[in-house]
């Protein structure tokens, strides 16, 4: 499983205050997405395109079980990598069907605006740009799976605990 | 090769010999537990298209970040949480009045037990682990996928071990215990936490809620304390007639082991905006002006810590200009502060003693702060505007330092006034 795309860069300590702040807890989803890093990184959401990637640094997600991780995938980032993750966060991308890497060294490599690719099956992050390669953990084949089926709400719907949307309402 | 406590916890309940460090594991757990946020906030309804629960009896859902309801959307929220209870059958439901804060309420209504599995949607589930039992955070998503089949994947840690020695002096709490720890060793990233050693005995039950759920913030996995006589007491007097206690093999391999001599200790802050490798010891930010000052939360909101700042205010007053607030972690602890006349006590000093919620301490409900202001709390995160305007800052302490702060209206090294005679 790979994701290509251009990289946002972000630093250490990226804590889930930032990505999901109190004042979104009672917003839309959409103004969910606009607060997201709206007091580290002001206008930062309305820049991403669809299919971007964001790259960061240790500890990201420190924090709170909020769902952070599913507003990132809204915002259309195709996933992420990071040196290393809060355990709750990076169980909450799993659960969302965000992919996310972890990947020890890896912001060194990576400048903002440069290409990169993950492969989530092998556990590289990739710069296009450079060459250079980083090698992270691999992503269990259960993980994968959870990933590949859009997270737990899929996983619930194959399983029959979450009825399929009738097709009329998707018409 | 032995195992650690966590080790032996997931091995029993995904019906394995044994599980090691790196090992993805699927456990069926023996309760999970949800509270308002998961039903009040938009874009994450997943739970109102669930259909089946397999086990609605492990279900436990409750009411407290943002109890009694402060706008109409948490009160929507409740009526989602007392709707899905009914439908699915969910007895275990926890409702404002006799409300507590999550990790209050799994201690005191006997989820978290020795030996137990606990699946929680709050980051500070861990606190659960005073208990002897292995609890961690979730999210949304796998806490519909948990509430639906009632077993989840665990990616099994490396644990560090905190070895405790000696007995806490005068004016130190476990908060103390915890920043002390953070500030030293810094986070815990990619591990599970365990205490051990003869120190553990010398700490209230309490403290050890307190150490737990603040483990959350050094990025822990699980955190653990073993079963002593202290908590076998404690389960006694709660009703528990049967326990499944844990201990780590002797031969049990840690990351690391950290030797912690609690008689050492003095009492410890946390600066702003993050706490690991960011605490010092009191006495060095001493003087430092605080506009509003917070006793509670999942990590102190206990009786002792009600007691502790009732004995230090008692005949006194609050600073001028200085808000002090006190907010009990459970409806229970609240009567029974009200019955010890330690409500009366603090609300002459000009304490305001709020109903039990998660509040000001995630931003979300009462007593939040405006820009530029300082808050001293005793709560559990001082994340950048965490407690309210942007630029305002969050400093945390144990509630020995709260109290004594409150009466000054700065940052006060609470040894200095309990020299005197008064027990803290």
């Amino acid at each position: 499983m790979k994701r290509t795309g251009r990289v946002w860069k972000f630093g250490d300590e990226i804590n889930t205050d930032l990505i999901f702040p109190h004042s979104a807890f009672r917003a839309s989803p959409e103004e969910q997405c606009r607060l997201c890093m709206s007091d580290n990184r002001p206008g930062w959401a309305a820049q991403v395109q669809p299919g971007d990637l964001l790259i960061a640094g240790k500890n990201f997600g420190t924090g709170s079980s909020r769902p952070g991780a599913a507003v990132l995938k809204r915002l259309g980032l195709a996933g992420m990598a990071a040196e290393s993750y809060n355990g709750l966060f990076y169980r909450n991308c799993i659960g969302y069907g965000f992919a996310a890497l972890a990947a020890p060294g890896l912001t060194d490599l990576f400048e903002e605006g440069d290409m990169a690719e993950l492969d989530l099956t092998e556990g590289t992050v990739t710069n296009l740009r450079t060459g250079a390669v980083c090698q992270g953990n691999r992503l269990s084949e259960a993980m994968t799976e959870i990933i590949e089926a859009g997270g737990m709400e899929g996983v619930l719907i194959a399983k029959g605990y979450i009825p399929k949307k009738e097709d009329s309402k998707e018409m | 090769m032995g195992m650690t406590m966590s080790e032996k916890i997931l091995a029993a309940h995904a019906g394995l010999p044994a599980v090691r460090p790196g090992d993805t594991v699927t456990c069926k757990v023996d309760w999970s537990v949800c509270h308002d946020m998961f039903f009040n906030v938009d874009g994450q309804d997943l739970y109102q298209g669930v259909a089946h629960l397999d086990h609605p009896e492990k279900c436990v859902v409750l009411l407290d970040h943002a109890v009694p309801a402060p706008t109409t959307r948490d009160a929507a929220g409740a009526v989602y949480a007392r709707a899905f209870c009914k439908k699915h059958g969910i007895s275990n439901f926890i409702d404002v009045g006799d409300h507590a804060v999550i990790h209050q309420a799994m201690v005191e209504r006997g989820y978290a037990a020795p030996g137990v599995l606990l699946a929680g949607a709050d980051s500070h589930t861990c606190a659960a682990g005073a208990m002897n039992c292995a609890a961690r955070g979730f999210g949304p998503a796998d806490i519909t996928y948990l509430f639906c089949t009632g077993e989840t994947w665990y990616q099994a840690a490396p644990t560090i071990l905190y070895r405790l020695t000696g007995a806490l002096p005068p004016g130190c709490t476990g908060k103390d215990v915890f920043l002390y720890i953070a500030g030293i060793y810094g986070d815990a990233t990619g591990h599970s936490v365990e205490f051990g050693g003869p120190g553990v005995a010398n700490l209230t039950i309490p403290q050890r809620q307190s150490i737990a759920a603040m483990c959350a913030e050094i990025n822990a996995e699980f955190a653990i304390f073993p079963c002593d006589k202290r908590l076998e007491e404690f389960l006694r007097a709660r009703g528990d007639r049967e326990s499944r206690p844990v201990a780590p093999d002797p031969d049990a391999e840690y990351a690391d082991v950290r030797e912690i001599d609690l008689s050492g200790l003095v009492p410890y802050i946390a600066k702003p905006h993050f706490i690991p490798g960011n605490c010092v010891p009191v006495a060095e930010l001493a003087g430092l002006p605080v506009n509003q000052v917070v006793l509670g939360s999942c990590s102190n909101g206990r009786i002792e810590d009600l007691e502790i700042a009732a004995g230090l205010v008692r005949g006194k007053r609050v600073a001028p200009g200085v808000r002090f607030l006190v907010t009990p972690a459970s409806q229970r602890i609240y009567l029974q502060a009200v019955k010890l006349g330690l409500v009366e006590t603090l609300a002459e000093a000009g304490a305001v003693v709020t109903n039990a919620t998660c509040g000001c301490c995630y931003g979300g409900h009462m007593g939040l702060i405006g820009p530029g202001e300082r808050c001293l709390a005793t709560t559990t995160r001082n994340f950048k505007g965490r407690m309210g305007a942007p630029d305002s800052e969050v400093l945390l302490c144990g509630p020995t330092t709260a109290a004594a702060s409150a009466l000054t209206g700065v940052v006060t090294d609470p040894r200095t006034l309990i020299k005197g005679g008064a027990q803290a």
